[in-house]
């Protein structure tokens, strides 16, 4: 069974958001997800600045295996990117809730982080996968 | 049904994700592609490739069997222990399989199929041999292990006794030689130099715990498909099937011509193909972000054409792929692929990217 943190938020389809506090979310992608995919050797992140709604497709996570989308789970502007994946993008597969997180959003309405699922309802989700 | 290799235990040990493959519980991982792909390219590693099937020919007609059976010729064999490459065709000229033969004597060769083709090969085979007089028999419990890598042999050599280390000192790329209880024979799909070892099958958790004490890192499926595309070698299913002409899938070294009265099954539908022109099997790279994946449409001014394999090179940083095309497209020159709705350039070179750890763009 993989590592699901229990202070963090997450969309069935994968994402983790991290709360930081004045609207501002963390997102990457789950350890479970990383399993999935394998090495990762490319993750194409989005512009800061780009707005999206929530479940756009707004990053594209490339392993040896498959390309994977992203979406955002929040709606809102992008704020900042890790840019360190650029030239290490295995950080994903080996801390994908800490140094591989993918990108920063600000949300437009901060509300839309109670139709996240919490650690539990995510475990769920991917058992019934 | 699933089958194991005798090996099974020891993946499960070494934290192995295993995965169905073609009726096989195989490793795919033993965590890190990547970091198995590079051991291999720079030090040695080992795969558990017990699941590939084993046939050996024996017989007064075994020679004279096997010229007509296969598009190689098993007469340039004289070299007891030598091995050659060569297409199983059918009478339409397509590739049943690609396999390996060692030489024993004219009497006595012994076949590596692929296991994923393993019981359509052998009803072939079988068929094919009702009018010779040859004996067919599969040894379906013996293991094999390839030890690839630039350190492999040496690593290889510190398990062997002195009598084995004679055996194989100095034995040159493709053949096979009996060195007590092991067949070890210096073939292999990675690129690399190394050896692929044939042994029974309760001896070979133990060889594995050897290799693995001599610093041997344990490889999955997913680091040999990197491996053998970036060696620019085929992968039965995907680079060439039934439908494909060895002449459009790389294999045309592998067609002996000569003798013109040697009859082989195939030989007059590829003659005329040869004629009339195939299609080629070529490289492309992709310098930029993203990955080329099989099933891509390639579009270039001679035609469209698909991509049979592709993947992220680890030794190369960037994506290579093996693609058929019409025969108008050009090594050197500028194609496109069709990916995620866009079209990318990519560039055509000949089908092999990297050899002995290094690029050979």
């Amino acid at each position: 069974m993989s590592n699901i943190p229990s202070d963090l938020k997450y969309a069935s389809s994968h994402e983790w958001v991290r709360n930081e506090g004045e609207g501002v979310v963390t997102v990457g992608i789950s350890e479970h997800a990383q399993e999935l995919l394998g090495d990762m050797v490319f993750v194409d992140l989005p512009d800061v600045g780009d707005e999206y709604a929530a479940g756009d497709d707004c990053a594209v996570a490339e392993s040896v295996k498959a390309a994977s989308d992203i979406y955002a789970p929040v709606a809102g502007e992008i704020v900042a990117v890790n840019e360190e994946l650029e030239d290490s993008p295995e950080t994903v597969n080996n801390d994908p809730y800490g140094d591989g997180w993918l990108f920063k959003i600000k949300m437009e309405d901060a509300s839309e982080l109670e139709d996240l699922l919490d650690a539990e309802g995510y475990a769920q989700s991917i058992d019934e996968d | 049904m699933s089958n194991k290799t005798v090996l099974f235990d020891k993946h499960v040990e070494a934290n192995a994700k295993m995965v169905d493959f073609h009726g096989w519980e195989m490793p795919i991982n033993y965590g890190s592609q990547i970091e198995e792909h590079h051991a291999v390219r720079q030090d040695a590693g080992m795969f558990d490739v017990s699941h590939m099937t084993i046939v050996d020919i024996k017989g007064a007609d075994a020679k004279s069997f096997l010229r007509y059976l296969v598009a190689n010729d098993v007469a340039k064999l004289t070299v007891p222990g030598k091995a050659l490459y060569t297409g199983m065709l059918n009478e339409a000229g397509g590739v049943i399989d690609d396999l390996i033969v060692y030489y024993f004597d004219e009497t006595f060769y012994r076949l590596v199929v692929n296991s994923a083709t393993r019981e359509k090969d052998l009803a072939w085979i079988n068929k094919q041999a009702e009018a010779f007089s040859v004996t067919i028999t599969e040894q379906p419990d013996w293991a094999m292990i390839a030890v690839q890598g630039p350190n492999a042999k040496a690593k290889v050599a510190t398990l062997l006794t002195d009598e084995q280390n004679a055996a194989v000192e100095g034995m040159k790329p493709f053949f096979g030689v009996q060195a007590g209880d092991l067949f070890i024979a210096t073939t292999g799909y990675t690129g690399e130099t190394g050896y692929e070892i044939m042994l029974a099958p309760e001896m070979a958790a133990n060889l594995w715990q050897q290799l693995l004490d001599a610093g041997v890192k344990p490889c999955g499926l997913g680091a040999r498909d990197t491996l053998r595309l970036e060696a620019g070698m085929n992968l039965y299913g995907l680079d060439m099937d039934d439908t494909v002409s060895p002449l459009a899938a790389n294999m045309a070294w592998t067609i002996a011509w000569q003798p013109e009265d040697r009859n082989f099954i195939g030989r007059d539908a590829i003659t005329k193909a040869k004629e009339a022109g195939t299609e080629q099997l070529v490289g492309l790279v992709m310098e930029q972000k993203g990955v080329l994946r099989s099933g891509l449409k390639v579009i270039s001014e001679a035609g469209e054409g698909t991509i049979t394999s592709g993947t992220f090179s680890p030794t190369l940083g960037y994506s290579i792929a093996m693609a058929r095309v019409p025969s108008g497209v050009a090594i050197g020159e500028s194609v496109q692929v069709e990916m995620r709705k866009k079209l990318v350039d990519v560039k055509v070179v000949k089908a092999g990217f990297v050899r002995n750890g290094k690029s050979v763009l």
